[in-house]
């Protein structure tokens, strides 16, 4: 080991955050590029399913709650693409990978919101999961993704428990209503227990990220924390799980519950998500009926600032 | 309060809320559509603003009515028959210039006539007006400096930019309009006269469109009717979607 490998080696094991001037091996760089434009380009997907029912949310007070949800989203994604930017890497580049598909975000966006309980199940369990994972990643190494995770954090936390309480409206309301919330979870519980990605044994990137402290815990142990905590909020809410196979674990301290489908997980990152092909083409579409309004702050600020060394001449 | 005043106020506060709600819709279907993030947040910003506003607007409506209707009856449950908003409000959102010209009119509309509001006899309306005042500081400045940067941008942005505002112009003029409703609320000093704000509206719009290298359009075309009732076709169309929930399931907490 070199002595700055040592060093930084050393913050590591000591629980101090690497800072963006600090040295840092070259895979660990790219690693956090990865993860972070990762995580923002999900929360600039997200606003996509929870937008399509901004215009029909069913009364001004969810709509008004949306509208500020799905801004904390665009926020998310501001912070996180500024933390990667610390990193070396433009938002125009990461933009441009998230387009061609080089980078990829959340494949629970992949799947469509078909009715207005499915926003509320983004909500709980879609947000409830990122949660978990977040919570952990507060602890992680690189200093601006901590940061960012902290305040992250406290706003979605926010987020879960209004689309909780929203699914509770759902599943306390008429029996169209429960049968709604019903088949929301029915479609959400497992593409959410997926966020936290493969199973440890299977997942490219989860040794190093585990030993450099970029991760904290490891996929299953995160997903087994949501598991157990969602059963009692089902109980609440009065409806079926999804699992059947759900028991408790007196040994474990866990619950057991059914293995996932992961090839349809797989078939869903490779393309045959009903949403995979919308969310990229929506998203190159805004961002090239945006380029002449770019163009024209670009212009705009150019002939500003010629006039400025005219009158200063 | 007289009966007539109390039918007027509660007409009033209405169209008020019909102008928010609907602008505020408009506004909301940017998102996840601007030219970069930072917009996509600014769009839902002043979305959640002008529905705040419908929510103030009919909540008052409905304590007039006091016949059992909330706020959402009055968002939700009138047809566009019904909605009394101002047409500019409802024009479909175009592309980024309409919707940036649409705002600065709306905006320097709000800004000439919210202070009138704030003198309100009516504490209600007064204390809705102060809130949405400063608002409507934030929304201006934003609106004038992207106008301001279309018009003098680009050969294409400005095109754009001068397109926006001759096809929106002909829908100001019924911003000034008086009816009857409206000339009691004002004589009574509880609603605006805001037949008395086009001068000021024409000077400072014209001074940011100038600035902004566009022309100001003639007076030639005028088209009236949100007051009555009479939309544009795409009301119909924007009420379908934003009620289509609502009325699904009528009498439903949500």
């Amino acid at each position: 080991m070199t002595p700055e490998e040592q060093n930084f080696m050393r913050k590591i094991e000591a629980e101090e955050k690497i800072e963006p001037k600090d040295w840092m091996p070259e895979a660990y760089r790219k690693n956090l590029i990865r993860q972070i434009s990762q995580h923002a380009h999900s929360e600039v997907i997200g606003m996509q399913p929870e937008g399509n029912w901004i215009t029909r949310a069913p009364s001004l007070r969810r709509k008004a709650v949306l509208l500020s949800k799905v801004q904390d989203e665009a926020g998310h994604g501001l912070y996180l693409y500024s933390a990667a930017e610390t990193l070396g890497i433009s938002r125009s580049e990461m933009i441009e990978q998230l387009q061609t598909g080089k980078a990829k975000y959340s494949s629970i966006f992949n799947y469509p919101t078909l009715t207005w309980a499915d926003v509320a199940a983004i909500g709980w369990l879609v947000d409830g999961a990122a949660i978990v994972n977040q919570v952990s990643l507060q602890r992680t190494s690189y200093g601006p993704y901590s940061r960012g995770m902290i305040r992250i954090c406290k706003e979605e936390s926010f987020h879960q428990r209004q689309g909780y309480e929203a699914m509770l409206a759902l599943a306390k309301g008429s029996p169209e209503q429960k049968a709604m919330a019903q088949d929301a979870l029915n479609r959400f519980y497992w593409p959410a227990l997926m966020m936290f990605g493969p199973h440890d044994s299977e997942s490219a990137h989860s040794q190093k990220s585990m030993e450099w402290k970029i991760k904290r815990e490891t996929n299953d142990d995160l997903r087994q924390k949501f598991i157990d905590q969602t059963v009692k909020q089902i109980e609440v809410l009065g409806l079926e799980h999804p699992d059947q196979n759900l028991k408790w674990n007196e040994e474990r301290g866990h619950y057991d519950s059914s293995d996932l489908n992961w090839d349809e997980f797989w078939s869903v990152i490779n393309g045959n998500g009903h949403c995979n092909r919308q969310r990229i083409e929506h998203h190159v579409a805004a961002h090239e009926e945006g380029e002449w309004v770019r163009d024209a702050i670009a212009a705009y600020n150019e002939k500003k600032r010629a006039k400025q060394a005219q009158n200063a001449a | 309060m007289s009966d007539a005043i109390k039918a007027a106020t509660l007409e009033y506060a209405t169209r008020l809320g019909d102008d928010s709600v609907v602008l505020g819709h408009r506004i909301s279907e940017w998102v996840s559509y601007g030219p970069f993030l930072e917009e996509d947040i600014a769009y839902g910003n002043v979305a959640l603003d002008y529905i705040g506003r419908a929510r103030m607007f009919y909540t008052y409506a409905a304590e007039l009515a006091d016949d059992g209707r909330t706020e959402d009856d009055f968002a939700y449950m009138r047809s566009d028959r019904d909605y009394r908003n101002l047409l500019l409000m409802e024009m479909p959102k175009g592309d980024f210039a309409y919707s940036q010209v649409r705002q600065l009119f709306a905006d320097v509309y709000y800004t000439v006539m919210l202070p009138e509001l704030l003198q309100s006899k009516d504490e209600t309306l007064s204390a809705i007006a102060a809130k949405a005042i400063k608002e409507t500081k934030y929304h201006l400045r934003r609106s004038r400096e992207w106008v301001m940067r279309l018009g003098d941008g680009t050969e294409e942005s400005h095109k754009r930019t001068q397109k926006a505002v001759d096809a929106l112009w002909g829908f100001t003029h019924e911003l000034f309009d008086m009816d009857e409703t409206e000339q009691m609320l004002a004589d009574a000093g509880i609603g605006v006269d805001v037949s008395k704000l086009r001068d000021t509206w024409l000077k400072m719009v014209s001074d940011i469109l100038t600035e902004a290298t566009l022309t100001v359009p003639e007076d030639d075309w005028a088209v009236r009717g949100g007051r009555t009732g009479y939309h544009t076709e795409h009301l119909g169309h924007m009420l379908t979607e934003m009620q289509i929930v609502h009325r699904s399931y009528p009498g439903c907490q949500w």
